[in-house]
């Protein structure tokens, strides 16, 4: 039997995976995190991060200077510094992206559904997506409807994942769980699986615009089960970690954390992403100060 | 491009060996008459030269403590008391970081574990005894319990700090003094320690260290100026020192060996309970006398169990114990390689199935790969006996009454661990497993508050939290006085 065929089946298979211990996932993550990283695996750890940037603007004052700016930076961040994977910006600024980095390899993402609430009717959030997929986006950031998940309503929140899979074209679907909203752990995982039976190209932690974004236990959590879904029998889902991770010491846990829960193969662009903005620069620095032996200032980095 | 990790070694610097080392009795170091050299396990190399205490160096130490105890220790108000003891907790803290390199350097335990767990944790004891100092006639034992008088202390290998903390911490609380005698092949943090304890101004005599070999440790157990022998270790010392002391009149407390069961059951959380196997058997090389070192699995989780901890192990990286990446250290001696090796083939050669993280090991030093054994006979001498290395067997039940007697189907008592996300199923197993810890969802957690010790051939008497205290108390006069008063 189909465990998507009524909500009971679904509910019933969610709340059959087995659980996570939040003391335990904590501790996990904690000691992942005191991997000391040095020398060359750290110069290889910089270059990595900034391959698997999705370098981010979403606020309502971006204008297309600001996203031709960073759509540059993207392309081309300096200092040797390879390419970030994506650019992601609201569905209205994806022309401007799309033209901005023709002919490199920087795909254009565009969040969608509603972001960051998800609050609108179904056709509305198509009609989003649709736009963006038709604007030349290649990836979609969708929100899923939190309050749906907290109340059981399993199935619509599948069904609604479904439909913006189809409205997503070609376009890869990255789903944002809001983690920040979704309470316990055990929530987490069930959340990724329904998004990963869905059709979901990646799992994404957050939106960035709640208080409590990515974090090294949720992101354990996600990549826990796109392990176990690839275990399972089904395709290799990637994770995007987005929201918080500023500096380039917290973007190495999460590369560590990656290499030791999901494994190697998911440190690829193809399979992890970190959404961030102000990280890059970051990252800048430290690639500067590993050549160069000195830090060099925020005021050598431009601000996009 | 592979993502490996440079090796990040803990600057070694930070310690200062000396070439040779006394005895520390009477609040000086002096010298023995004759000298052993104690080895760094990952790599072989001499790190110092220490006395072997004989039986003229134990009387000393014993007539030093004795000194301490009438003239100045026992007579100290506790709040007196418990200064020095905060004194010494706050020093341990400060030179952390020279005290974690040197555990690993002399013990061979990675210095992720020396750092965070070790360290603290002795720091911890001292803090959390220090604090009792001044309120024994509220932990229950009557209005005014007083010292026994000097206690002699023998410890293991295994944490050589944290053992230390753990046995003169309420000695020194309650007002007793100390002779103690390090593990032979790891004395080198008790006598960094002696030198902490110089530092702190602690009266001279209060705290002896005899670094010695299982001959220095008989003479001080059976020493006639002893009021009361803590002993941690082997069972088979542990039985020897209990006929030693049993028409002694001595106090006796023994923390000896253990077969933990570690069971897991189907609604428990897999990927936790997998980090706490791997915690529970393979933290600190699997030397660790609670060790989960049977794994009981429901028959029904058991496939999806075993692959996921075989995939973690994988991950385990083994290596010099000063690199801050590694999980896995040294085997502390070639003796205790030796025994690893000789149960683990007769393991194999009883018919059980062996599988070992595929990680490469070092040329020099001694080293045993993370292994874990299927299909084990439950007759089997790998199943029974405490094997003190990173050496997992696994079995199955079908229900949870199978699991509890499987669980208590051994001749030691001293830990447990059970996995469920059932929390009545925690209390009911809890109250049925004859282990003196029971870990739910965790292992291998240790606190100062928190009363440790075992259950049959695991030993007696309880170490750490105010039950821990009635170790080092005169707990029967007290009584005496307290029914004296109610007559």
């Amino acid at each position: 039997m189909d465990v998507t065929s009524s909500n009971a089946s679904l509910r019933r298979f969610l709340h059959g995976l087995p659980g996570v211990d939040e003391v335990g996932a904590r501790a996990r993550a904690g000691a992942l995190a005191t991997r000391s990283v040095k020398t060359d695996a750290k110069r290889h750890a910089l270059d990595l991060a900034i391959s698997v940037i999705d370098l981010t603007t979403l606020e309502g004052q971006d204008t297309p200077g600001k996203v031709r700016s960073m759509c540059a930076k993207g392309r081309r961040p300096g200092y040797g510094a390879p390419p970030v994977a994506a650019v992601c910006v609201y569905p209205d600024l994806v022309p401007v992206a799309v033209a901005a980095v023709a002919g490199s390899p920087v795909k254009v993402a565009s969040v969608a559904t509603a972001f960051p609430s998800g609050r609108a009717l179904l056709d509305v959030k198509l009609a989003d997506v649709k736009s963006a997929a038709a604007a030349g986006a290649d990836e979609i950031d969708m929100v899923i409807d939190r309050g749906a998940f907290l109340s059981g309503r399993y199935l619509e929140v599948f069904e609604e994942i479904v439909a913006v899979r189809g409205a997503s074209g070609d376009a890869h679907l990255k789903v944002i769980l809001e983690t920040g909203e979704l309470g316990p752990l055990d929530n987490v995982r069930r959340a990724a699986w329904l998004a990963m039976l869905a059709g979901a190209d990646f799992i994404k932690t957050s939106t960035g615009k709640v208080p409590s974004a990515a974090t090294l236990p949720v992101t354990l959590v996600m990549l826990e089960a796109v392990r176990d879904f690839g275990e399972f029998g089904g395709r290799r889902v990637g994770v995007k970690a987005a929201g918080g991770i500023r500096d380039a010491k917290d973007a190495i846990r999460y590369l560590v954390l990656v290499n030791e829960t999901a494994g190697e193969a998911w440190l690829d662009a193809r399979l992890f992403r970190i959404g961030a903005s102000s990280l890059l620069n970051d990252l800048l620095m430290q690639r500067v100060r590993m050549e160069t032996g000195r830090y060099s200032g925020p005021d050598y980095m431009t601000v996009d | 491009m592979r993502f490996e990790y440079a090796p990040a070694p803990e600057a070694r610097s930070i310690v200062t060996l000396r070439d040779s080392y006394g005895l520390f009795i009477g609040g000086s170091f002096v010298s023995g008459s004759s000298v052993f050299k104690t080895v760094s396990p990952a790599t072989e190399e001499v790190l110092a030269e220490v006395t072997l205490g004989g039986a003229e160096d134990v009387d000393r130490a014993v007539a030093a403590a004795r000194h301490a105890y009438e003239r100045i220790w026992s007579a100290m108000p506790g709040r007196e008391r418990g200064k020095y003891l905060f004194r010494i907790a706050r020093l341990l803290a400060e030179r952390a970081r020279e005290f974690a390199v040197l555990e690993t350097l002399d013990n061979g335990k990675p210095i992720r574990e020396a750092r965070d767990v070790d360290v603290p944790l002795a720091s911890a004891h001292f803090f959390y005894h220090a604090g009792w100092a001044d309120k024994l006639s509220y932990a229950g034992f009557g209005p005014s319990p007083r010292p026994l008088g000097v206690a002699g202390q023998v410890i293991p290998w295994n944490f050589p700090l944290l053992m230390l903390a753990w046995k003169v911490a309420p000695a020194l609380a309650c007002g007793n003094t100390v002779v103690l005698k390090p593990a032979e092949t790891t004395p080198l943090t008790a006598l960094l320690f002696a030198e902490v304890c110089q530092q702190a101004d602690l009266p001279p005599g209060v705290v002896n260290i005899l670094t010695g070999d299982g001959g220095t440790g008989r003479v001080l157990v059976a020493h006639p100026g002893i009021d009361k022998i803590a002993f941690t270790g082997s069972t088979e010392v542990g039985k020897e020192i209990a006929r030693l002391c049993a028409v002694s009149g001595k106090r006796v407390t023994l923390e000896l060996g253990g077969k933990a069961a570690n069971i897991v059951f189907d609604d428990a959380p897999v990927d936790q309970a997998v980090e706490g196997i791997v915690n529970g058997i393979f933290f600190n090389q699997g030397h660790v006398c609670c060790a989960g070192s049977r794994l009981l699995v429901q028959e029904s989780v058991a496939g999806e169990v075993l692959a996921s901890l075989k995939r973690r192990m994988a991950t385990l990286r083994l290596g010099d114990p000063l690199d801050k990446n590694t999980d896995i250290g040294a085997v502390n001696s070639r003796a205790q390689l030796d025994k690893i090796t000789s149960l683990a083939a007769s393991g194999e050669a009883e018919g059980a199935a062996r599988w070992s993280a595929p990680c490469a090991l070092p040329d020099r030093g001694f080293w045993f790969p993370p292994t874990v054994f299927t299909q084990v006979p439950s007759s089997s001498g790998i199943v029974r006996e405490e094997i003190f290395g990173p050496v997992l067997t696994v079995d199955t039940f079908r229900t949870p009454a199978e699991a509890v007697e499987k669980a208590n189907n051994t001749p030691y008592g001293l830990s447990a661990g059970v996995w469920t996300e059932k929390g009545s199923r925690i209390l009911e197993m809890s109250s049925r497993l004859r282990a003196g810890v029971v870990w739910a969802n965790t292992f291998n957690r240790f606190d100062p508050a928190s009363p440790f010790g075992g259950y049959k051939e695991s030993g007696f008497g309880r170490e750490g939290g105010r039950h821990g205290l009635e170790a080092y108390l005169d707990v029967v006069a007290a009584a005496d006085v307290v029914g004296g008063a109610d007559v």
